[in-house]
């Protein structure tokens, strides 16, 4: 084994290792960190300032990993020497230490402008835990604070420190603050918020001395000017940590020089970092110190070929409240064309350089929602002519989910980390997460700068098949769980009966919210095998038809795809003039209503209808409404009556989440508004549209295409599989149309009809098992499950009225 | 046998055996011309007017959730004890209660003997102790006359 040192315990050097542990394990790896910590995540260090997270938080790898790892780490060694000729380092607790390789990772240090007095206590900087703590130890309410520079980390420690209670003044050099990532006016508009949250900015003043015997008392001005202090941050920038570069002898710059393998002049010496100067440029943001350390990764393991080709300068500022993102070459040069917004009375301005028609840089101050989409232009360097007109104001896409629908595998999400889409949807899949929080842990997808949050959770809303549990509120106020996470749980502690799960796990009595909820779940995960509780289903359900405002029920009779015949209809005229019903109604769903009937006569009436329930009074499959279709119809080019006949035959008898309406039509006229249905299909010339998620009711929706599929089989059997797909994801009392628009069809397509075949079989095979347990619920007239369910209760005696 | 308690002018009368009434279920009888919801709530039973104050929906046929029925036609949730609705006024209206007992199997309620004026027999809902009933008047001017013709 080869023995490899990293020099730098810090965000580069570490992930670089990280990026090396994932090829075959050929080094023996130790890590030289001249701070105490454990590896941290430094972009945080103002979240920590700022009292939002606490210095534990913003670890990235604690001690077990290294363990793990077999790694070798020595905090507190600063290294002091490189002999490239006999490859050793000496650390400054005189230890020599031999290598194979080595990886300057040394990061870079605070720029300690030339001011008079620097050394005087009080004076901080502000670039580790370390500086953080003492600064935390020092900020007290009321105590004045001079932060001298007006970049990123100036400003993110001015906000820190007033959120601390400090009375802030941030001194800027230059005349626009964050000058090397916005322009003049984003920086007027920057300066207006940071004064709006508290701290003054102070713009052009040079600081010549700190003031104060032995002790900061205040900063003078080259223009004269003084201004009183309790202590000073100095936060004027970063120099990359070379020494060791040069005792080394290799080719330096402002940085150590690295080519695109990012190796040094020294054929066993790499460098990845801050410290490094790649084409003439230092870096100091994260997202381009990750890739570095991926590239380093393949070429130091001997898998040299991945090259870095330098990175687009994007830059966020984490203040809550401002936001301010800036990416590219801003400079209106000639050649670049400005595309602006700016609204002050808001806060809001925007800027786009253009050159040829790609956008070569971008300004957000105060709305940086876009930023993902400039990002990607940038990188990607589309032609935007099309766009010309509405670059500051795409049209909204049409729902969020698409936007990340519409992203390639290989797109980055993750800046910070360096993590693809595709690395994220893989880690969800294999590993079974569900949660923001898993996702972080295993893939460190937006535990960096955090702006990718929003990307992270649209992705685990899109692909991981409980996501929406987190989000989504409890059942009711009986439990403190979702029903997505009650479904697991009645899985997994196989829990069979409503009261079961009311006990064990809610308030023990219920309400009339979640108990038909639970009733459902324990049908539809058990596939009919659960413990029938009555007590706990709405009374429609309990007597199989439908209670009206009179107390009295209504009897709708199956009559599949809305085809009868003389007889039947002979029966049912007979009952209703035998029990005086007092309504005979076709109904919306081709089928006949027979309203006003007393409960005691249910069992009665279905015994001489001689027809099996309709279902017209619960959550579940209501009807097949069909048209003529080609068997009589002179336009119709598919047998709607038999498709839908056999649709409904198959599907019948089973609860869903809420009432399942369907349709099938013979040909594109839609005669029976299949587009309109739960599940439609259309027939056409030789094939059959399946259609899901269509409304004619509260709300209007067209269906959305789920296949086009050649037979009439194919298409039931799709039907089917959104069927089953619907009833075991689709929360109580959803209707497909909320359910097909909260998951979007392409989810929906993509676990169903295109899932992988032991999916589709899975979803047949329950459906098959909860089929087999179904009966038809009128059955219940010749045996009741209970002596009174359909009758009054005549008292034993009876006393004068 | 009919027992007179003597206080008031009520009686307890046998209903049914308590078997035929599920657990957590309600079923509908006829007393005396009352319409009454009796309801098992497994350790005991409750007795109350089957009719919703709210557009006099069969309360038997409600889903019960501890000593509460869930009105079938409009959820409106009625306390089994106390006959009370459920609301955020201090004017709730509320339906008639009846005590009830097990002897031998048997479930018997406590009627109102016939003969007395309703309102001196009815029982008030031990909530409603210090209120007069006039509700009754007030908000069901033509619900009660019926009740009357009935009695």
């Amino acid at each position: 084994m080869e023995r490899l040192i990293v020099i730098g315990n810090g965000m580069a050097g570490v992930a670089c290792v990280e990026q090396i542990l994932k090829y075959s394990p050929r080094f023996e790896i130790s890590i030289f960190g001249e701070e105490t910590e454990l590896n941290y995540n430094r972009i945080l260090l103002s979240s920590v300032l700022a009292g939002e997270k606490t210095a534990d938080e913003i670890i990235l790898n604690d001690a077990g990993w290294y363990e793990r790892n077999r790694i070798d780490l020595r905090l507190g060694v600063r290294i002091v020497d490189v002999d490239s000729a006999n490859r050793t380092v000496t650390g400054d607790d005189g230890s020599v230490t031999s290598f194979d390789k080595l990886i300057l990772a040394t990061g870079s240090s605070p720029l300690i402008p030339p001011i008079e007095g620097i050394g005087k206590a009080g004076v901080y900087v502000f670039r580790n835990l370390e500086d953080t703590r003492a600064l935390l130890d020092r900020a007290r309410a009321g105590a004045r604070a001079v932060v001298i520079g007006g970049g990123l980390l100036g400003l993110e420690a001015a906000r820190g420190l007033q959120v601390q209670g400090c009375d802030v003044t941030v001194v800027h050099l230059m005349e626009t603050l964050m000058e090397r990532q916005l322009d003049a006016t984003g920086g007027a508009f920057l300066k207006s918020k940071i004064e709006s949250l508290g701290p003054r900015v102070l713009l052009g003043r040079n600081t010549r001395a700190i003031l104060g015997a032995e002790h900061a008392e205040g900063v003078e001005f080259h223009d004269g000017t003084r201004l009183e202090a309790d202590f000073v941050v100095i936060a004027a920038g970063i120099r990359p940590n070379v020494e060791l570069g040069r005792r080394a002898g290799l080719l330096m710059r402002r940085g150590i020089v690295v080519n695109d393998y990012l190796e040094t002049s020294h054929p066993e010496i790499f460098a990845v970092g801050e410290c490094v100067e790649h084409n003439g440029v230092c870096y100091g943001l994260v997202a381009p110190l990750l890739e570095q350390g991926k590239v380093l990764a393949a070429t130091i393991t001997g898998n040299r070929g991945p090259k870095y080709q330098g990175s687009v300068p994007a830059a966020k500022l984490k203040i809550m409240g401002v936001d301010v993102f800036s990416a590219g070459d801003f400079s209106e040069a000639p050649g670049n064309d400005a595309v602006r917004f700016e609204d002050g009375a808001i806060g809001v301005y925007k800027k786009l350089i253009l050159r040829d028609n790609r956008l070569a840089g971008v300004i957000l101050v105060g709305d940086t929602a876009d930023s993902h989409r400039y990002m990607d232009w940038l990188t990607s360097k589309n032609d935007l002519t099309a766009l010309r007109r509405k670059l500051l104001f795409p049209d909204p896409a049409e729902d969020t989910e698409l936007d990340v629908a519409q992203m390639p595998d290989a797109k980055v999400v993750c800046g910070c980390h360096g993590v693809s889409k595709g690395t994220i949807i893989q880690a969800i899949l294999e590993r079974g997460l569900s949660t923001l929080s898993q996702l972080k842990e295993c893939t460190r997808a937006s535990t960096g700068c955090g702006s990718c949050t929003e990307l992270c959770q649209q992705l685990l809303q899109a692909v991981a098949p409980a996501a929406q549990s987190e989000a989504k509120r409890a059942l009711c106020k009986c439990f403190s769980l979702s029903e997505a996470q009650l479904r697991e749980i009645v899985r997994t502690e196989r829990l069979r009966t409503v009261q079961d799960v009311l006990d064990i796990y809610g308030n023990g009595s219920g309400c009339e919210i979640c108990k038909p909820a639970l009733s459902y779940m324990l049908d539809m995960v058990w596939c009919g095998g659960h413990d029938e509780d009555r007590s706990a289903r709405f009374i429609n359900d309990r007597v199989h038809a439908n209670i009206q405002k009179d107390g009295s029920f209504s009897v709708v009779p199956r009559i599949r795809g809305g085809v009868t015949s003389p007889d039947e209809l002979r029966r049912i005229a007979d009952v209703a003039e035998k029990y005086k019903v007092r309504m005979v109604k076709i109904t919306g769903s081709q089928r006949i209503d027979l309203l006003g009937v007393q409960k005691g006569d249910l069992p009665k009436i279905w015994a001489e209808l001689g027809m099996p329930s309709g279902q017209a009074y619960t959550k579940g499959v209501r009807m097949v409404k069909t048209c003529v279709g080609s068997e009589f119809c002179r336009f119709g080019v598919q047998d709607s009556t038999s498709t839908g006949i056999e649709l409904e035959r198959r599907l019948e008898n089973l609860f869903t989440p809420h009432k399942l309406k369907m349709g099938v039509v013979g040909c594109p006229r839609n005669c029976a508004e299949a587009t309109v249905k739960d599940i439609g299909l259309i027939g056409q010339e030789g094939s059959w549209q399946v259609v899901v998620g269509g409304a004619a009711g509260k709300k209007v929706r067209k269906a959305d295409l789920l296949v086009t599929v050649e037979t009439a089989e194919e298409a039931l059997q799709a039907a089917a599989l959104f069927f089953q797909y619907y009833r075991e994801n689709a929360d109580y009392l959803e209707r497909t149309y909320d359910f097909v628009e909260r998951l979007g069809i392409a989810r929906v397509r993509r676990e169903t009809v295109y899932a992988p075949m032991a999916v589709q079989q899975g979803l047949r095979e329950r459906l098959r098992k909860s089929k087999a347990r179904s009966r038809d619920a009128w059955l219940e007239g010749d045996e009741p499950r209970h002596a009174t369910q359909f009758v009054q209760i005549e008292p034993l005696e009876n006393v004068l009225a | 046998m009919n027992e007179r308690n003597g206080t008031g002018g009520k009686q307890w009368v046998r209903i049914t055996e308590c078997a035929n009434i599920p657990v957590r279920e309600g079923r509908a009888t006829t007393v005396g011309g009352h319409s009454i919801a009796v309801f098992n709530l497994g350790q005991r039973f409750a007795a109350i007017e089957n009719r919703c104050p709210h557009r006099g929906g069969p309360l038997a046929e409600g889903i019960v959730c501890g000593a509460t029925v869930v009105c079938p036609l409009h959820a409106w949730k009625i306390d089994l004890e106390t006959g009370v609705a459920a609301s955020a006024s201090p004017d709730a209206p509320c339906v008639q209660t009846y005590r009830t007992r097990i002897e031998g199997g048997i479930l018997e309620i406590e009627i109102p003997v016939a003969g007395a004026p309703p309102a001196d027999t009815r029982e008030t809902p031990r909530a409603h102790r210090d209120r007069p009933i006039r509700w009754v008047q007030r908000k069901f001017p033509t619900a009660r006359p019926e009740m009357r013709e009935q009695r």
